[in-house]
């Protein structure tokens, strides 16, 4: 039984069809879990027994375990707490919605439920989505499972480290700027950020929405493959939801990987990597050059100006998108006020953290009158540019590959002082959102005091199938993705 | 350029934000550090090149003018700081 917490979700679909286990019990499993670790690990911050107990024996009963068209069914799965979840408090990491229960199911929620997977918990985060290790969440910072002295990466950094500590066997998270990659990466775990437009954003709290996609964290790209067959679809309550044919991720895990050219963008190998995480990317692209893939240099020439166009674009979009925490309809309201406009700013100053307030605050500047051009339509501009480098690059290559961060795990506390020094861990990540591409990490070894380095694959917009092919290939080749934190 | 405390005062009225005289100025220093990093946007020559609202071009879509959503305004209104007769309740805004 308690081999099944290291077991791919294929393994877990295979016991549960042959009635080895029930979802109850594996439900269990992963609770009992919880309960022993997540304290020392702070990675959920709702857990409702009784809730999961009750999805679990509606799947039993369902008949949809075994069934060819619901493989993930009964199997638990637990969720970034920015997807709004029924009946279960959905918090963002804020005080602003501490208690706020949601009324409505996220469509990404909705459809795992089709699914018939089995709802685990609800995963801390930094605040509303912003940061890049944790420590911004109302809720306190999570944990590293490697090292519980430093950050597990953020902003889904409850669901890195909830599937790192083997608390889940999958997570939902979400990326506007690496949110995804740079957890996965600091964790040791394999996540993919679709191309944008792919998964649904109802019901995910918004943050910058031209940039906000959700996407899997979990223990292999085989696994993310079969997260994404039930997370990706058209859904007409998303206004930039994309109308495409159904595709089956998985179906091209196997492909050899003979000829697959590799791009690598001098820009991302240049001074601002640490060595050990160079040395690991190197060892990876070596490995690949034996699976049969050939390497080739490519260029990037604006992605230095990524970090600086997405300090524009996602405030501005933020501060926009956050306008809606205003104390009437739902969340933190200030006790006491004078009137209407100091209750609304009363209620955001207090059920806000810093880090909010800062983008809220640069996002109004930046849009405000008389400096709209110069900042907010120049950083569309540049946008334009990064996007464009991409699209000549992959003329040349069917993958970019790169670090997905530019150091391993850092301390907590670290990066405290100066907000820029922590934008710059997402200077890798930042470039794909820009452009809607899809971005995914994969574990490729591990660097200082023994943390994991992940490997960034980029794709060429819709080009899922054939990265989770590229990464399941090497995942076959070598075990960095199959390795766990000692003590758990 | 950089901002001064009375501009800081302004944006965050702008964003119904209250920041008390002791957060402003470490506020104003925050926020100019940030500027000064977007600063080198402005040296970047964009001339022709048309802004990037969005990763995919998409054009709205357009629905029939019809009722697609259940009442639910029981359920909304459940999480309203305060609410009477299913209405919202705010501070007096007119005398």
């Amino acid at each position: 039984m308690s081999d099944l917490i290291n077991a791919s979700l294929k393994e877990l679909s295979a016991a549960l069809a042959q009635k080895r286990v029930s979802a109850v019990e594996l439900a269990t499993l992963f609770l009992d879990r919880i309960e022993q670790l997540n304290a020392a690990l702070n990675a959920f911050v709702t857990v409702d027994r009784e809730k999961t107990l009750a999805m679990a024996r509606a799947a039993d009963a369902s008949g949809k375990v075994g069934a060819s068209d619901t493989p993930l069914a009964g199997i638990p799965l637990a969720h970034k707490d920015i997807f709004c979840t029924e009946g279960w408090r959905t918090t963002c990491g804020s005080k602003m919605l501490a208690n706020f229960v949601s009324p409505y199911d996220a469509t990404v929620v909705e459809r795992f439920k089709a699914a018939g997977m089995v709802t685990l918990g609800k995963l801390n985060m930094d605040e509303f989505a912003m940061g890049s290790s944790n420590e911004t969440s109302f809720f306190g910072p999570v944990k590293n499972p490697w090292d519980t002295t430093r950050v597990p990466g953020g902003s889904s950094g409850g669901s890195a480290a909830a599937v790192a500590a083997r608390l889940a066997p999958a997570a939902t998270g979400t990326d506007t700027g690496g949110s995804i990659r740079q957890p996965a990466a600091l964790c040791g775990l394999s996540g993919l950020k679709p191309t944008y437009g792919v998964v649904s954003r109802y019901g995910m709290i918004a943050f910058a929405s031209s940039l906000d996609q959700g996407g899997p964290m979990a223990k292999s790209a085989e696994d993310c493959a079969l997260l994404l067959n039930a997370m990706a679809g058209f859904d007409s309550r998303d206004s930039t939801s994309l109308e495409r044919p159904a595709e089956d991720y998985a179906r091209d895990l196997d492909k050899p990987l003979d000829g697959l050219r590799i791009g690598l963008p001098r820009e991302f190998f240049g001074a601002g990597m640490d060595a050990d995480v160079r040395a690991a990317v190197e060892a990876a692209l070596a490995e690949y050059r034996k699976l049969g893939a050939t390497t080739v240099e490519v260029s990037l020439p604006n992605s230095g100006l990524s970090v600086a166009a997405y300090y524009v674009i996602a405030p501005a979009e933020a501060s926009s998108n956050l306008s809606r925490f205003d104390g009437v309809r739902y969340g933190y309201r200030a006790p006491d006020y004078a009137d209407l406009n100091d209750m609304y700013a009363k209620s955001r100053a207090q059920g806000f953290g810093e880090e909010v307030k800062r983008r809220i605050l640069i996002g109004t500047y930046v849009l405000s009158h008389g400096y709209y051009d110069a900042y907010y339509l120049q950083a569309q501009k540049v946008r334009r540019l990064i996007a464009d480098d991409f699209a000549a690059a992959f003329r040349q290559c069917d993958v970019i590959m790169g670090p997905t961060a530019p150091s391993v795990a850092f301390r907590f506390g670290e990066k405290g002082a100066d907000p820029v020094q922590m934008y710059l861990s997402d200077i890798y990540t930042i470039a794909v959102n820009l452009a809607g591409l899809p971005g995914m990490s994969i574990p490729c070894g591990f660097g200082a005091a023994d943390m994991p380095v992940g490997l960034q694959i980029v794709g060429p917009w819709f080009a899922e199938a054939k990265m989770l092919n590229v990464a399941h290939r090497y995942q076959q080749a070598t075990d960095w993705h199959a390795q766990m934190p000692a003590g758990l | 350029m950089s901002l001064t405390l009375d501009d800081v005062r302004r944006i965050a009225r702008l964003a119904r934000l209250d920041v008390s005289a002791a957060e402003a100025e470490k506020t104003r220093d925050q926020l100019n550090g940030i500027l000064s990093f977007i600063e080198q946007l402005q040296s970047v020559d964009t001339t022709g090149i048309e802004p990037m609202a969005h990763a995919v071009d998409v054009v709205q879509r357009l629905r029939p003018d019809a009722v697609a959503e259940a009442d639910r305004r029981d359920a909304f209104q459940a999480v309203a700081p305060e609410t009477e007769a299913g209405l919202y309740l705010v501070p007096k805004v007119i005398e």
